[in-house]
């Protein structure tokens, strides 16, 4: 039953979505009452703002694919994401699509306080178009994944928000369509259980169904999508693989470090930090493996020999990737009478593709901190390769034939970029 | 067979290779798309079903008597009406068993205000769905219709009582006029709800006018008093025979009175049985309603589209 997509005859490069030059406009009325409309009534045409939430916007979208639509906020993604969804109607152009579609805009939005889980249950599965038998043969699976069997005749309103949450997730998952709209929902809960969704989505993925969803984690798209809408101001600004897209995404806003406000007693000050070769030119695209340097240039008001550096690097994630210190690192910086420029250089970069930021720290070895910018510059790297994670890393290979106990030379296939 | 069956309910309803694009709200012509809303709304009968069962259950949720409420508060209302109306005003003295009198008018009120209260605040009281999932906007509406009608159903079983317990049981002959005058009730409320509740989603002043505009309606209906009291001050000693007129023209006063005639037995033979042709004027309402209906659809119909970025 559940092999997939295949059908006899089936033809599955025909579209499953087809958006036609689709435009939304917003009017937003700044006065809601009687009154204040008839107050209004001759400038009525002032107080109506309209703006273009979506402007020509065309695609098709294959059976089986992974559209992800990203965008900083503002940018369109959700309103397409309902305009396809069928809950606005566009100003111009038409959505057309097949099959049963269930949209996960927001996870328990059929869910009224005052029922019990049970009976919110059957609401909201009969609001996602599930029938009545249908629900009820599901309904255990639906409690069993929610894990929250023993509240299940408590009304919503005293659950907590995580197992709100879980119970809406577990009717919506259950729901069986063939394009599957997600906004955001995908971010909620507590670790194990995001770890569950995500599951359940890639099970989705590999029943051959289509899904559509919208993100601010580059790393679920990463992760998720075999193609990529980048929107901005409502106009469809690139449309391809998730790595173009997010090297579109990076390049347009996050390449512009973050000026953090600084912190310190100012006692020795940090005056410029740059990201170099190595070799102190200044150099920000790196690929995986190259020399990266960074230089800092400090002076002291008074001279000292109390002093330390430190770097750390962070994602665009703002995780810490590596962290270090001259003080962990064993240096002696010794007197600092006027200006130094204390230099790191990491020989062989071993990050994956992704836009870093560096902090730069300099502090007495007990007690406050002298001077310390947060991400103040940044460098991106570059790769070749499709790899997911943190660090770059290059494994090799090797095939063993268990049966003979004998080694086999592996096949070396041709490298395809993604 | 995988170990997690992702799809509960196999792939036998999965054919999206096979089935043509569909456009999605397909623009309807204002004439047509009437008919093709009333396949949408039977085609989401079940999850019609649904809101009804949750605006029951959710209407008296955490209250002692619950449910007993639906009876309890047109029984307060008569027992009010009965006193003023007919103790201290005196009607009692010459309506007979004024308080079946007043029970079947308070009955088709109570029913109508039900649906025009309710529909009102429809689409904007669940504006967290309707900015969310897509179904027929019209079910939101309709789902306040179905739950008022199931309270008017339990609200006839207090009638039926009272017909027990004084024996005055409703004549057969008369009785037909009871599903065609709830049948126009229901038609006229329905088309009247639909366009209440699109207007409060731009306006909300509306649910405030619609408040005050009920209560002068109940006044212009003859519930607690008879319509005889305004033939005499309109039409004989002020000869505006026009106003009496129209004042026969609201549909629920042609409701209220055909429930009379049918279920006030005490009433025959006094004058304040009202005499016309009630049927010939009901169907005429009907008609009228039913074409009412169709227009307040197509309003709703018109402003849905918006719904989900005026909320």
């Amino acid at each position: 039953m559940t092999t997939g997509l295949v059908h006899p005859g089936s033809r599955a490069s025909d579209p499953i979505v087809r958006v036609a030059d689709v435009s939304k406009q917003f009017n937003i009325h700044k006065d809601k009452s009687l009154k204040e409309r008839l107050v209004n009534l001759r400038r009525s045409r002032e107080h109506v703002e309209q703006f273009w939430a979506l402007r020509d916007i065309s695609f098709e979208l294959e059976s089986g694919h992974t559209l992800g639509l990203i965008g900083r906020n503002g940018s369109g993604k959700s309103t397409l994401l309902k305009v396809i969804g069928g809950i606005l109607t566009p100003n111009q152009g038409y959505v057309e699509r097949r099959g049963r579609l269930a949209a996960l805009l927001e996870l328990g939005a059929g869910f009224h306080g005052d029922l019990t889980g049970r009976e919110n249950v059957f609401l909201n599965a009969s609001i996602l178009g599930l029938s009545r038998r249908q629900t009820n043969q599901y309904f255990d699976a639906i409690v069993d994944f929610s894990g929250i069997e023993q509240f299940i005749d408590t009304q919503v309103k005293f659950y907590s928000s995580g197992m709100y949450v879980r119970l809406a997730f577990a009717v919506a998952i259950h729901v069986d369509p063939e394009i599957l709209l997600v906004d955001e929902v995908l971010a909620v809960g507590d670790e194990p259980f995001q770890r569950k969704c995500m599951e359940r989505i890639k099970q989705f993925q590999r029943d051959g169904r289509t899904i559509v969803f919208v993100t601010h984690g580059l790393d679920q798209i990463r992760e998720l999508c075999d193609r990529v809408i980048l929107l901005e101001h409502g106009a469809m600004v690139l449309d391809g693989t998730p790595i173009d897209a997010l090297r579109a995404f990076r390049d347009r806003y996050n390449s512009e470090p973050v000026a953090e406000e600084q912190h310190g007693t100012r006692a020795v000050e940090v005056l410029t930090t740059r990201v170099t070769d190595g070799a102190g030119r200044a150099k920000s695209r790196f690929d995986p493996g190259e020399t990266l340097g960074i230089d800092i240039e400090v002076s002291a008001a008074r001279p000292t020999d109390d002093w330390v550096t430190g770097i750390a690097i962070l994602n665009h994630l703002d995780l810490l990737v590596f962290g270090t210190n001259t003080k962990i690192l064993g240096v002696d910086l010794g007197l600092l009478d006027g200006r130094r420029l204390v230099r790191y250089v990491i020989p062989e970069l071993p990050l994956v593709e992704g836009q870093y930021f560096v902090t730069v720290a300099i502090h007495p070895h007990s007690g406050p901190e002298y001077h310390r910018l947060d991400r103040t510059v940044g460098f991106k790297v570059y790769s070749a390769s499709g790899e997911a994670g943190v660090v770059h890393l290059e494994p090799t290979v090797e095939l063993v034939d268990t049966d003979a106990q004998q080694f086999v030379e592996p096949r070396v296939m041709p490298h395809y970029p993604l | 067979m995988s170990t997690v069956p992702s799809s509960p309910h196999g792939h036998a309803a999965f054919n999206a290779d096979v089935e043509p694009l569909q456009r999605v709200n397909a623009p309807r012509s204002f004439w047509g798309g009437f008919g093709a809303t009333v396949r949408e709304v039977v085609q989401y009968r079940e999850l019609l079903g649904q809101l009804v069962r949750k605006e029951l259950k959710v209407k008296y949720k955490d209250s002692v008597l619950g449910f007993l409420w639906t009876l309890i508060r047109p029984l307060l209302q008569l027992l009010v009406y009965s006193l003023a109306v007919g103790v201290f005003l005196g009607s009692s003295k010459t309506i007979h068993s004024f308080g079946i009198y007043l029970f079947t008018g308070l009955l088709a009120w109570t029913l109508f205000t039900d649906i025009i209260g309710g529909c009102t605040g429809a689409i904007v009281g669940n504006a967290g769905l309707v900015k969310k999932v897509y179904f027929p906007r019209e079910l939101f509406p309709l789902s306040v219709v179905g739950a008022a009608i199931v309270n008017f159903g339990l609200q006839f079983v207090v009638l039926l009582g009272a017909f027990a317990v004084t024996g005055q049981w409703p004549a057969l002959s008369q009785l037909a006029l009871v599903p065609l005058a709830l049948l126009v009730l229901v038609v006229f409320a329905t088309a009247l709800g639909l366009v209440l509740a699109a207007a409060n989603v731009y306006l909300r002043d509306v649910q405030y006018l619609v408040e005050v505009g009920l209560l002068l309606w109940f006044w212009l209906t003859p519930i607690v008093y008879d319509w005889t009291k305004v033939k005499q001050n309109l039409a004989i000693e002020r000869g505006w025979g026009f106003a009496y007129q129209l004042y026969l023209a609201n549909p629920m006063a042609n409701v209220v009175l055909a429930f009379q005639r049918a279920l006030w037995e005490a009433g025959k033979g006094t004058p304040f049985y009202y005499g016309g042709n009630l049927a010939g004027r009901l169907f005429a309402l009907l008609a009228a309603c039913t074409v009412l209906l169709w227009f307040a659809q197509r309003v709703f119909a018109r402003a849905q589209g918006n719904f989900a970025q005026e909320l």
